[in-house]
């Protein structure tokens, strides 16, 4: 945090000057471990042993908040019989089909029940909600069985089939040896972690973790961040000040570009892109998606109000509100799916809108093969990036395994403007949307993306005008009329935050999303940022001065959802509506006034009383109880145990990465059975697991990460003269056992070589990268900061080339954290040589285009 | 310069008469440093903002003069950042001003081997008839199975995680009414 979230890691040195002990766990040592109480090195990909140790501790030392695990969780809800763990079959749970490598969630739900989940795989229970809503109207009942009920449960926890007693086996055997044996942590030093977190949790106190992206980027980095969430519930350390699982995301508007998202199976506020099914209309895709209880049972308001910002008056009841006007998908269509289907020609053009592959993307060969099949490309920076130039400059040109005279990409340059030339909103890591100001105009052919998305659309729309094809109704239908003011015919970026924010039917703006109706009489481009220009007035750009205000700052800035600052904070407060603690009072009920209050905006419905008990029948968030804090949960509970919405596991379990040089202790199954593997390619191999013939050709892990001095692939610092000085070139941290085991030289070269590619990098031998004894072993890691590319004043190769293609199947993200390879003194080498190199490796390592590839 | 006034600007003389016995404020300052201003100091205005970089959301006051932004600085008021900035946050002003920043279209037709100049207009014509053409030839009604699909499977776009909600909203809702699934972002790297 202090390496990348510098200015972030005030807050924690603040809390440490208060007494607040630090712990660092990360492969490396850093500017955060030099701060810390304590640096706990681990084996990369080796995380969720660590934390599922951890689980264990608190388990069988009775070291959990029980009052809180009783109320606020699922803890004591009772699971389907058809149920089997992972302790029952040798690392795999139930419902395995290893011919489709997917599961079957059938037997993973709650006894009785057909649980919605609040995010994720929403659609995997599309068939049995809707099969079974359909046979329900055919018997005349007037609704679908869909969740009906509540779910069993023993508050006692002691069912042998309650989440707890399953949460308990499972994590039974994670012990502190297992730890040691696995992350290659001393059982001491763990233990050590243990006991302060432990301490430091409970009614008086709350521990919160932090952690960089890098989690997800793992092909099981969703049940990473699971096990730290199934730690945290146990010990109360969610919705309470100071706790929480707080994601340090990298890009100033990361979190906004998931809210309002560019990705291919979302629409804004988390509604899912509706899938291709037989017979589907508004009411089944709603009746699939909605959950029984809590806020998503209003997700048909949230969807029409977003139908109605996209297409106006267009979108009527009688045409089930242009629903059929959205695409749908089959299967992913994520990011290395769509290099995939450029490779294969399906994909003919591309636009890059501030984005870098051919640098920053997961083995960034397969990136440029992509564009070089393309038809076209629109590439938008401010410098020319290597995704701008690879057809003259990039490593293929120099392998020969293209030359640009055979490239038929055509390619378009557009220089973008910067952030000090564009009014526009930035929603920082904890879900803050600010404004920022242009400041001056725009240059020469600069412009904004706004600019250039507006006038595109506008362009597009008056080529297509007078058409009478189907195809392009929903193109002529969509309300694309935006004002735009100044020289260059700017759209104005506020009237966009305002149809985001939306309006009722008189066309004032709306103030909460709670305003949002299903009858086509409100519109909202994204329902959990309604509120963000309440009164007509951007809430985004407040700016009362911290000091002025109070230590949740609420009018600086607008946080979604309904401005509230720490999410699910109902929790905060024990289920009679009092603070846990007077030391740790969030919010409270203030039974006078028949009203929640307190430090932040209560995420709670308003006036309801602690005690509420809600009537049988009701739905949505009529349903939630007064001691639901987690509202947009299905049965307004913290889920230990997941039903419904992940892909690979109601539980996490270890699993070794992609490529390890190790075999997994803890299952007979050694990696995640349903990671999601694109189409075999052959700049896509992957290495030989441990124990195979050829392993030992890949013996050390290579893990990736960033620095202070640079920004993710470099597009917005390797070209600026004072951050190449302070980090001018690409380099590899090593042990200085691993320098004499392979003869590197501090400061010389080092080439390194995965079952994909080779690159080089200046050597930095560091007791920073410690040696660990991993299952007996000594095991040496070798750091890979990935900002670099050949352009621009600090410049390297790019260790994005080495990865392979071997994603998490829940969001496709690569797993960029762990891999194999091996390292060797001196340069790389040039030409066809380079390939040759590779291939040699392969040939030794014995690799196909199977291996890797078992389920 | 009488011998008083040149004995009485000398540093030492400052500290043992003045009130900066210490000698770390006024008694070490020179007739030089009195004249220094700094430059934000002449702008004509402060406009406020957000650093560009990662997540933290630190607040950037941007101070402009002759329409042109002098200099970037964090901002004291900020609850997230009490105006510090980090490395990278204080290279904005590079970022937005330097050197390394292209203003003009460049294409580079298939085949070619330079970039060539283009006009912005043009630029956008070719690319809005790009659009339509892959569009409709990547468009599929049905999927393999025959469910209904109506997508285009022509084109795609990545996007970046620095650009602003209102451009991510636009880029969303016109790719989608153009049928385009494969519409992705770096939040998923």
């Amino acid at each position: 945090m202090a390496e990348c979230h510098p200015v972030g890691f005030q807050w924690v040195m603040e809390a440490k000057a208060r007494g607040a002990k630090l712990v660092h766990v990360d492969p490396r040592f850093t500017r955060t471990s030099a701060l810390a109480d304590a640096h706990v090195p681990l084996r990369a990909g080796s995380d969720i042993a660590f934390l599922g140790g951890m689980v264990r501790y608190v388990l069988e030392n009775d070291k959990y908040f029980r009052d809180y695990v009783v109320a606020y969780t699922n803890a004591s809800v009772i699971l389907s019989e058809d149920f089997r763990d992972t302790e029952d079959l040798d690392g795999v749970f139930s419902g395995l089909d290893r011919e489709k490598r997917t599961y079957d969630t059938d037997s993973w739900q709650y006894e009785g029940m057909n649980a919605q989940a609040a995010a994720g795989q929403r659609d995997m229970q599309w068939e049995p909600r809707v099969s079974e809503a359909g046979r329900g109207e055919a018997h005349g009942s007037g609704g679908a069985g869909i969740g009906e009920g509540h779910p069993q449960r023993d508050p006692s926890l002691e069912h042998p089939r309650c989440v707890f007693q399953v949460l308990k086996r499972h994590f039974a055997r994670y012990t502190p040896e297992m730890v040691e044996r696995i992350c290659g942590v001393p059982k001491e030093q763990f233990l050590k972690v243990c006991e302060m977190v432990t301490e430091n949790s409970g009614p008086e106190r709350t521990t919160a973790f932090a952690y960089a992206v890098g989690w997800t980027q793992h092909t099981v980095g969703v049940q990473y961040i699971r096990t730290a969430s199934i730690l945290q519930t146990l010990l109360g350390n969610i919705g309470r000040p100071g706790g929480g699982i707080l994601a340090l995301r990298g890009h100033a508007s990361i979190q906004g570009s998931t809210d309002i998202p560019t990705l291919f199976n979302l629409l804004p506020g988390y509604i899912p892109m509706p899938h291709a099914h037989s017979n589907e209309d508004l009411d089944t895709f709603i009746e699939a998606e909605a959950a029984r209880k809590g806020f998503w049972g209003n997700i048909r308001a949230y969807f029409v109000s977003l139908m109605k910002s996209y297409w106006g008056d267009a979108a009527t009841e009688d045409n089930d509100y242009c629903f059929n006007y959205l695409p749908r998908l089959t299967g992913a269509h994520s990011t290395y799916e769509t290099s995939m289907a450029q490779i294969a020609g399906d994909c003919k053009g591309y636009f890059l809108l501030g984005e870098n592959p051919a640098v920053g993307s997961a083995n960034a060969k397969i990136q440029r093969l992509g564009m070089a099949n393309l038809e076209w490309l629109v590439v938008r920076d401010f410098s020319l990036i290597e995704s701008a130039t690879w057809w003259k400059d990039g490593p293929e040109i120099d392998t020969g395994e293209m030359r640009t005279e055979d490239i038929g990409t055509e390619v378009f340059f557009l220089p973008a403007a910067a952030h000090t030339e564009k009014d526009g909103s930035f929603t920082n890591t904890q879900r803050m949307l600010q404004w920022h100001y242009k400041a001056v105009e725009p240059v020469e052919d600069t412009r904004s993306d706004l600019w250039f998305m507006y006038h595109l659309g506008r362009i597009i729309r008056e080529k297509l005008a007078g058409s009478s094809e189907e195809m392009d109704r929903p193109v002529l239908d969509l309300t694309w009329d935006y004002p735009t003011e100044g020289p260059l015919d700017e759209p104005d970026a506020e009237a966009v935050l305002a149809e985001i924010n939306g309006f009722d039917g008189e066309g004032n703006p709306l103030s909460s999303y709670t305003q949002l109706k299903d009858d086509g009489s409100t519109s909202c481009g994204c329902w959990i940022y309604c509120g963000c220009y309440a009164d007509g007035v951007n809430q985004t750009a407040r700016r009362k001065p911290g000091r002025d205000q109070n230590w949740v700052a609420p009018e600086w800035g607008w946080a979604w959802p309904m401005n509230r600052r720490i999410i699910y904070n109902r929790a905060s407060a024990d289920p009679d509506g009092n603070p846990w603690s007077e030391r740790k009072a969030l919010i409270w009920w203030d039974a006078e006034q028949g009203t929640w209050t307190g430090h932040d905006v209560p995420d709670f419905i308003a006036d309801r009383p602690p005690d509420y008990q809600p009537p049988e029948d009701a739905t949505g968030p009529d349903a939630l109880a007064g001691d639901d804090p987690f509202i947009m949960q299905a049965d307004g509970k913290a889920w230990l145990y997941v039903p419904a919405g992940l892909t690979d596991g109601p539980l996490p379990a270890h699993y070794e990465p992609q490529e390890s040089p190790f075999t997994n202790p803890l299952y007979g199954q050694q990696r995640n059975p349903v990671r999601h593997l694109p189409p075999r390619h052959p700049d896509n191999r992957y290495g030989p697991v441990d124990g195979e013939p050829g392993a030992d050709v890949y013996p050390f892990v290579a893990t990736t990460y960033r620095l202070t001095e640079h920004h993710t692939a470099g597009g917005m610092s390797r070209w600026q003269p004072y951050l190449a000085e302070l980090q001018p070139e690409f380099f590899c941290e090593v042990s200085p056992e691993l320098a004499a085991m392979r003869n590197l030289e501090h400061g010389g070269w080092a080439t390194i070589v995965s079952p994909r590619a080779v690159v080089e990098a200046r050597v930095l031998v560091t007791e920073r990268m410690a040696a660990l004894v991993v299952d007996g072993r000594t095991l040496h890691q070798i750091g890979l900061p990935y900002h670099w590319g050949p352009n621009g004043y600090s410049r390297g190769d790019a260790a994005n080339e080495l990865l392979h293609l071997s994603l998490d199947p829940n969001t496709h993200i690569q797993e960029a954290k762990a891999l194999a390879c091996d390292i060797r003194p001196g340069r790389r080498p040039r030409g066809p040589a380079a390939v040759a190199l590779v291939r040699e490796y392969r040939e030794r390592a014995g690799i196909t285009d199977e291996t890797g590839t078992e389920v | 310069m009488g011998v008083r006034t040149w004995i009485g600007s000398w540093p030492v003389y400052r500290q043992f008469t003045g009130d900066d016995p210490l000698g770390r404020g006024a008694a070490a300052k020179s007739a030089g440093t009195e004249r220094i201003r700094a430059r934000v100091s002449e702008a004509d205005r402060v406009v406020k903002s957000v650093c560009p970089y990662c997540a933290v959301g630190c607040g950037q006051d941007v101070y402009v003069k002759d329409g042109k932004v002098t200099h970037v600085e964090g901002d004291p008021d900020s609850p997230v950042s009490r105006g510090r900035l980090c490395p990278k946050g204080s290279a904005t002003l590079q970022l937005t001003t330097g050197s390394a920043r292209e203003h003009r279209v460049l294409y580079r037709r298939p085949y070619g081997t330079e970039w060539e100049p283009l006009e912005l207009d043009t630029a956008m014509e070719m690319i809005a008839d790009r659009v339509i053409d892959a569009r409709r030839r990547g468009w599929q009604w049905e999927s393999e199975d025959g469910l209904r699909v109506r997508r285009t499977l022509g084109f795609a776009s990545l996007g970046g995680a620095t650009l602003d909600n209102e451009e991510n909203y636009l880029i969303k809702k016109l790719f989608t009414a153009l049928g385009a699934v494969q519409i992705e972002n770096q939040a998923r790297i």
